[in-house]
């Protein structure tokens, strides 16, 4: 189907169907029980799952594929939310001309830093996508203020011109970002019994987006360009002199990674519609490296599962509390109570970045293939035991 | 006329001379050998052949084309094809794939971006990849991640790999290099199968003499960067200016 | 005249510290071959050896003041600091106010301890991994070290002094005979230049004069070569190790009293130092001392409000641009060796 192999198909569904009932899979907890504050499908998060999704999958085309480790992606994350921006303080609040906008910018500004980037390799490209990406962010916060906003951000205002839209509503607002009248912002709720389901227009459209994404990484891995750039990662001298130029696979390469990232942006922007330099700092082109290596670089579902792990865990963690921790370990001595919830302290809530950091060098040492690694190692294991299993139960009927 | 003619090439690294006047011509569909003690040139006159160095003075001309000034994969896709000293492959990738590159890098040129077709459905390609690892003799191990094989079978794969471009030379860097026995005699009997197959010239480098008298139709002894000798195998056996330039290097 | 002297002066410190975090990620670069991202936390940990030392001097139990009361009616207490006690009042003051300085012999053995814990426990695994590995290994420690700190010490900046007798400024234009005030330097900030001098002073003479150096510079040239000599070159590399963190560390201490430290103050200057050690060269002890100071009095000149007039912003790229430039044109820095890492 699709033009995809069985496999992918499957794949492809699997992550559609999981997609499409987050808001009943991501709220599994009654709203008054204890736990409501593990469920995550709340549309801001949920927004934010698919995004980074989106952002991991196409730094994952670049890193994965072909190895080359950039460090400023996140820039290009921020051009495409100022151009969102700018398509609806000039244009109207339609969120498909901003999208666009957005990744058409983002991936001409990929083509200039890709092009020079990728004449080095190794280290360097790492440290050259790096200077250019805070030098993007030092210029957003200073010189281009007129552009950017500055320090406040790119807003929208009463008086932007919005020509195929209009300026203010009739309640004297500024209009929010809608899909053809489609606010992104509304929001449908359903109650059954003890629970409580949110289904969310902005939610919906970003996982439209997010399943395209998908569909098309899961093209690329299987097309011989996908190939290529396995090979570029494998051996490049081997390259050079099998007759490929090896330059053209990776700026194409950087720039699909590229428009990906404008992608998220223009998304983030059409969720919540400001943009802000801080966007592009290298600590959230940090962030897109931890969430791709973390679910498993190289793999197609390893980013989204890193992107929706981490940005769980950095909402869902940080809220656990030192009340919280008392009323899990209640059950244990006063004494040992305290010395448990003593030792976790440092871990969660505002600790969170440390459990993270930890979890990050654990999965390099010891797990370069990410969760998706891990997953499979444990399926293996479990299997093995399986056929040990049939294996035992077949010798034994014959003694 | 050889289908390539190296003329007057000389190359100089710092104060170090490597290549002077360089002087080679290959004949079209033979085994021409270029053999010689260490630090002779060998290797520097290959990288001058292939682009990853460029000569200072003199012509590298490939069926009439000079191939001076061209990166590497623009002269393979003249027709020159290369195996290295130690093997190199797509070790991350399958054998299949490693033999599938080749053969689109030969159809579609340095780069197309065939980003939505899908590998499977290239039945052409994939036909004449696996008619490839028959003739290699790999056709079971195409599952196999190419850096998982034996140094033996990586050999084989290079010059499968080399073989499905259907090159018009193919440049071998001491093939046998650190192998054993057994797999050198095995290497031997592949190449002499490709040549007795083929319409291919072969330029050899090499150190081991077995290797040499075994294959080549012609031999050039390169010495200190320059040209010694160039003749038929059995007079270089008896040539004394050979003798001595392998003689003094060891004694 | 009198303006570009004092950008001169002025890039002086901040290319001290640029020159200093350079110097032991290219040595370890140099020596171990690793690209280390959690260099710029060691900064981060020895500018907060100041803080832990300040506070622990500053210790304090409360004592009644005979004959006063607070505004409750209560007896007026008064914290004194433990090393009042110690050393009497005045010596404890003194000790107090010197706390930055004397946090350098506190931070030399923590900051060799972390170093040399830091190789044996974490690099040493990676020294046949590719490069890749080594900086996401190491970026993940150092985004471990500056949230321990900050669990610690919190997110906020903590000011730290220097001692009160270099808390005024030197009139350097009125010693040179131009108008009193126009060039007026912070004599904390001429301390930390003539600081980070003695400190590469005296790695170069280390690395120069000792036999143990020698082996060093012969490992950084040639590993394999001295590996087969003989010489346990892995150990002394472990030292070295610790060694450049070391002088990470210093050159955080005495950072302290001029910028306020905070828990990502590492991560602020990594990038500016891998910048800094690639457009010296990567690998090359000279280069990264030489391009440290040079960007550092750079970075000042282009804040002129003359320059800034001319090219805007320029001030906050001109780093980058540098870098950039170098790469582009001569991958192998200022001063590296040809074939380093050039690709």
């Amino acid at each position: 189907m699709f033009g995809l192999e069985k496999k992918d198909t499957s794949l492809l569904l699997i992550v559609a169907v999981l997609t499409m009932f987050a808001p009943f899979i991501l709220n599994p907890f009654p709203t008054d029980s204890a736990l409501a504050q593990f469920n995550a499908g709340y549309p801001d998060l949920m927004q934010r799952f698919v995004i980074f999704g989106i952002f991991a999958i196409g730094f994952n085309i670049l890193f994965g594929l072909t190895g080359y480790l950039s460090f400023g992606h996140a820039a290009f994350l921020g051009v495409g939310s100022y151009a969102a921006v700018w398509m609806f303080k000039l244009i109207g609040m339609n969120v498909l001309p901003a999208i666009l906008l957005a990744i058409i910018v983002s991936g001409l500004f990929s083509v200039i830093i890709g092009y020079v980037s990728l004449r080095r390799s190794g280290i360097y490209f790492s440290i050259l996508t790096l200077a250019f990406a805070q030098m993007s962010f030092a210029l957003a916060y200073s010189v281009l203020t007129p552009i950017t906003g500055g320090e406040t951000g790119l807003q929208l205002a009463l008086d932007d011109p919005r020509i195929l839209g209009v300026s203010q509503t009739a309640e004297g607002n500024i209009p929010v970002p809608s899909l053809f009248g489609l606010e992104m912002r509304s929001t449908a709720e359903l109650v059954v019994g003890p629970w409580e389901f949110v289904f969310n227009v902005g939610y919906y459209t970003s996982a439209l987006f997010m399943l395209a994404s998908f569909y098309l990484a899961i093209r690329i891995f299987r097309s011989p360009f996908g190939m290529m750039l396995r090979a570029v990662k494998s051996n490049q001298q081997r390259m050079n002199y099998t007759g490929l130029n090896t330059r053209p696979y990776t700026l194409a390469a950087f720039v699909i990674s590229g428009m990906y990232a404008g992608l998220a942006g223009g998304l983030m922007a059409s969720m919540d519609p400001l943009a802000g330099a801080e966007r592009m700092q290298w600590t959230a082109s940090g962030e897109v490296v931890l969430m791709t290596i973390l679910g498993g670089a190289g793999t197609l579902i390893g980013p989204v599962l890193g992107a929706g792990f981490i940005k769980y865990f950095e909402n869902i963690f940080s809220k656990i509390n030192d009340n919280v921790l008392h009323g899990w370990f209640a059950f244990l001595p006063d004494g040992m109570e305290d010395f448990v919830v003593f030792i976790i302290h440092p871990f969660i809530g505002k600790g969170w970045h440390l459990t993270l950091g930890i979890l990050f060098m654990m999965v390099v040492i010891f797990l370069p293939g990410g969760l998706v690694e891990g997953g499979q190692r444990i399926s293996s294991w479990v299997r093995g035991r399986k056929s040990e299993d049939k294996a035992k139960g077949k010798t034994e009927p014959a003694e | 006329m050889g289908i390539l003619e190296v003329k007057n090439v000389g190359k100089r690294f710092g104060g170090l001379q490597a290549l002077s006047e360089v002087n080679l011509s290959v004949a079209e569909n033979s085994c021409h050998a270029i053999i010689g003690p260490n630090g002779a040139g060998k290797s520097t006159l290959l990288n001058c052949l292939v682009g990853k160095l460029i000569p200072d003075s003199g012509s590298v001309m490939f069926d009439g084309q000079s191939v001076l000034g061209r990166a590497p994969y623009e002269i393979n896709q003249m027709g020159i094809s290369r195996v290295f000293q130690t093997p190199e492959i797509f070790g991350d990738l399958t054998v299949m794939e490693n033999m599938m590159i080749p053969i689109f890098a030969k159809r579609d040129g340095a780069f197309r971006m065939h980003a939505f077709e899908t590998i499977t459905n290239e039945k052409q390609v994939v036909e004449q990849a696996e008619k490839m690892l028959e003739e290699m003799n790999m056709a079971d191990k195409r599952h196999m991640h190419a850096a998982a094989m034996s140094r033996g079978d990586k050999r084989r794969l290079e010059i499968g790999m080399c073989l499905s471009q259907e090159p018009r030379l193919l440049l071998l860097d001491e093939p046998t290099a650190g192998m054993a026995r057994a797999d050198t005699n095995n290497t031997i009997d592949l190449l002499k199968q490709i040549k007795e197959e083929r319409d291919i010239t072969i330029a050899i480098i090499e150190h081991d003499m077995h290797v040499v008298f075994s294959l080549a139709d012609r031999i050039t002894v390169l010495a200190q960067g320059t040209p010694l000798v160039e003749d038929d195998p059995q007079n270089i056996k008896g040539n004394p200016k050979v003798r001595e330039a392998y003689l003094g290097e060891s004694a | 005249m009198d303006a570009i002297l004092l950008q001169i002066l002025n890039g002086l410190d901040k290319g001290s510290a640029y020159a200093l975090i350079a110097l032991g990620l290219t040595l370890i670069f140099g020596t171990l071959g690793v690209v280390n991202f959690a260099h710029g936390a060691l900064f981060m940990i020895g500018a907060f050896c100041s803080v832990t030392l300040s506070r622990l001097f500053s210790l304090s139990h409360k004592v009644e003041v005979p004959g006063e009361t607070d505004f409750l009616g209560n007896p007026l207490k008064k914290d004194v600091p433990y090393l009042y006690d110690i050393f009497g009042e005045s010596t404890g003051a003194a000790i107090i106010d010197w706390a930055v300085p004397l946090s350098i012999l506190f931070a030399i053995p923590i900051m060799l301890a972390v170093g040399y814990a830091m190789e044996r426990g974490l690099i040493k695994h990676f020294y046949k991994r590719p490069h890749a590995d080594q900086i996401l290994v190491t970026f993940g420690l150092a985004i471990v070290l500056q949230e321990v700190i900050k669990y610690y010490f919190g997110a906020n900046p903590i000011p730290t002094p220097a001692p009160s007798a270099f808390t005024g400024s030197f009139d350097f234009g009125a010693m040179l005979g131009f108008d009193p005030n126009t060039i007026i330097y912070p004599y904390w900030r001429l301390v930390y230049f003539a600081f980070a001098v003695v400190i590469i002073g005296a790695v170069f003479s280390f690395l120069q004069f000792t036999t143990f150096g020698m082996v060093v510079r012969a490992g950084m040239a040639d590993r394999e070569t001295v590996g087969l000599l003989g010489i346990n070159i892995d150990r002394r590399f472990t030292i070295m190790f610790g060694i450049a963190a070391a002088v990470a560390g210093l050159a955080g201490v005495m950072y302290a009293p001029i910028n306020s430290p905070n828990y990502h103050m590492g991560m602020d200057f990594l990038v500016l130092s891998f910048v800094v050690v690639v457009v010296g060269g990567m690998g090359s002890l000279p280069g990264a001392v030489l391009a440290g100071f040079l960007l550092g009095v750079l970075e000042s000149f282009a804040s002129m409000r003359e320059v800034i007039d001319l090219i805007p912003g320029i001030n906050q790229v001109i780093i980058y641009l540098v870098a950039i430039i170098i790469l582009l044109t001569r991958p192998r820095g200022l001063m590296g060796r040809k074939g380093v890492m050039e690709d």
